[in-house]
């Protein structure tokens, strides 16, 4: 492949994902207001378009045509600087998610993933850990005590999660072998017993999943672990003194957020685009993004339903639950794991 | 070549946000700064080969370590560095060292002719070969540093504690007791 073909397909997958991505975060919004509403006996949206599906983009010209405030006593270049390092990063660590398997576009085949690198469990772990400076410097530089405290207790919290999120994954790296996101998935093709499907999550790993899943709520600071935005205690938390796009920068890395986090659970326990395949070549083709699509879909729905059903923690029983409870469970699963994969070897 | 145009930017804006955290009054922008060169530092070492090292570079030094940093800074509110006169030392002595000690280095570094350089992509720094060093050859130097690791960890929770949380016993214990003697059938205020 010549340079100059392999910019170009870079480029239109870049700018595929970036635009689905960007897709799936609107339509989370709107999945979000819809399935509270039914949580609720409501109906949430139902105005623009059929089933109110036109309400993301009502609601996006409504954040560019808002009265952009900025403060007079902020620190300015730090204030507008915050959403944009926040949306970035969280856009960025998109670019190792492989959301299929090979596929054939006339003479070109190619692999549904803007890059696979031998080390891409830790470039998403390393971008998402830059993107806590965007939530703690919008609380600094809001020079406000709610946006202050919010931004010291995202801060807090997603350092101290980060660590049980990482070493949850370890277990499966032990499995794998690998750092590649493409290498664990394949690590997870087949059934036992012909009907259970090989992931992880059925294969030893059921405690880390869930380990996974709880720091990942921790990690995008969803309920129950929304304490930097806390609405009763905090106002609006670190984006207090935010309005318009800049506010819907936030949002919009919160919903990108959560869809990296879910594309991860998938990609590393739930067995990425593995499942049946069948029929002509065609849906071949397409059936692996079909599953994986479900799967993210899935975890997206969780996390609204987890929403609307759990109250928030208490601040101290977040750190004590990250601290004393998943951190010692996740490395009992790696102690776990190493034994077992060290007496079959 | 494309790889040494990105590894001299990387190197000059590594350079940039150096000297920027010297140049900066207020402390959040130093540290700032401080991220930026942590994290175009980890992009040298991935175009050099080293990809583990990178990514462990923006999780451990440029993700978790200058958080720390920064949530100091902003609990603190530390405010604008005061600046002195310049002082007349600092400039007659220190410049001229500092030019000195750069050119000495670059002298040696160019002059010694066993030098080791390493060339762009050179490295073998993919997790296999980092983890074959770690856990086999270096195994005992490896595992001697995480002890001392775990010391450290262990002293610095102990000069944390107060000690008069550790003698005392659990304190909702009194409170508790009294509130059921408060509660006890008979007995009145």
């Amino acid at each position: 492949m010549s340079i100059t073909t392999f910019l170009i397909i870079s480029f239109i997958k870049s700018a595929i994902v970036v635009g689905v991505l960007l897709t799936v975060v609107a339509y989370s919004v709107w999945l979000e207001r819809k399935v509270s509403a039914r949580i609720q006996n409501r109906w949430g949206p139902t105005r623009v378009g059929p089933f109110g599906l036109l309400q993301p983009l009502a609601d996006g010209a409504k954040f560019i045509f808002k009265e952009d405030l900025t403060q007079p006593h902020v620190y300015k270049p730090l204030y507008i600087a915050a959403p944009i390092i926040a949306l970035v990063f969280a856009i960025t660590s998109v670019s190792v998610i492989p959301f299929g398997n090979w596929v054939n576009l006339g003479p070109y085949s190619t692999f549904l993933q803007i890059t696979d690198l031998n080390i891409g469990v830790l470039v998403v772990l390393g971008i998402t850990s830059m993107g806590v400076y965007g939530i703690a410097l919008a609380g600094w530089s809001s020079n406000n005590k709610y946006s202050l405290l919010g931004g010291l207790r995202a801060s807090a919290q997603m350092v101290s999660y980060e660590v049980s999120l990482g070493l949850s994954l370890v277990g499966v790296l032990i499995m794998a072998g690998s750092l590649s996101l493409r290498d664990i998935v394949d690590a997870q093709h087949g059934v036992f017993w012909g009907f259970i499907p090989r992931w992880n999550i059925f294969h030893g790993q059921t405690l880390a999943f869930f380990i996974y899943l709880i720091s990942a709520y921790a990690e995008t600071n969803r309920t129950p672990f929304d304490l930097p935005e806390a609405e009763s205690e905090l106002v609006a938390g670190y984006h207090t003194e935010y309005s318009s796009m800049k506010f819907a920068m936030f949002f919009m890395a919160e919903y990108a957020n959560m869809t990296t986090a879910a594309c991860l659970a998938t990609l590393m326990f739930l067995g990425g685009w593995n499942g049946p395949i069948f029929g002509p070549v065609f849906l071949q083709d397409l059936l692996p993004v079909f599953w994986f699509s479900l799967k993210v879909f899935f975890f997206i729905f969780l996390y609204v339903w987890v929403r609307w059903t759990l109250p928030r923690f208490r601040y101290d029983q977040l750190m004590a639950f990250g601290w004393r409870v998943l951190l010692p469970l996740s490395v009992a699963n790696i102690v776990y794991t190493a034994l077992v994969v060290a007496w079959r070897a | 070549m494309f790889h040494l145009i990105l590894f001299l930017f990387f190197g000059a804006i590594c350079v940039a946000g150096a000297i920027n955290l010297l140049v900066q009054s207020h402390p959040i922008n130093s540290a700032l700064s401080l991220i930026v060169v942590m994290a175009s530092l980890a992009a040298e070492y991935l175009l050099l080969g080293a990809e583990f090292l990178a990514a462990v570079q923006v999780i451990v030094y440029a993700g978790a370590i200058m958080v720390l940093f920064v949530i100091t800074i902003m609990l603190l509110n530390a405010g604008k560095e005061e600046r002195t006169k310049d002082s007349r030392i600092a400039i007659l002595v220190g410049v001229p060292g500092v030019a000195i000690g750069g050119v000495l280095v670059a002298w040696t570094i160019l002059h010694r002719a066993n030098a080791e350089t390493v060339a762009i992509g050179a490295l073998q720094g993919d997790p296999k070969a980092i983890a074959r060093l770690l856990f086999h050859d270096f195994l005992l130097p490896f595992e001697v540093t995480s002890v001392l690791i775990l010391i450290a960890i262990l002293g610095a929770v102990v000069l944390a504690s107060r000690p008069e949380a550790i003698a005392r016993p659990h304190p909702s214990t009194p409170a508790v007791a009294e509130t059921r003697e408060l509660a006890a059938p008979g007995k009145e205020r």
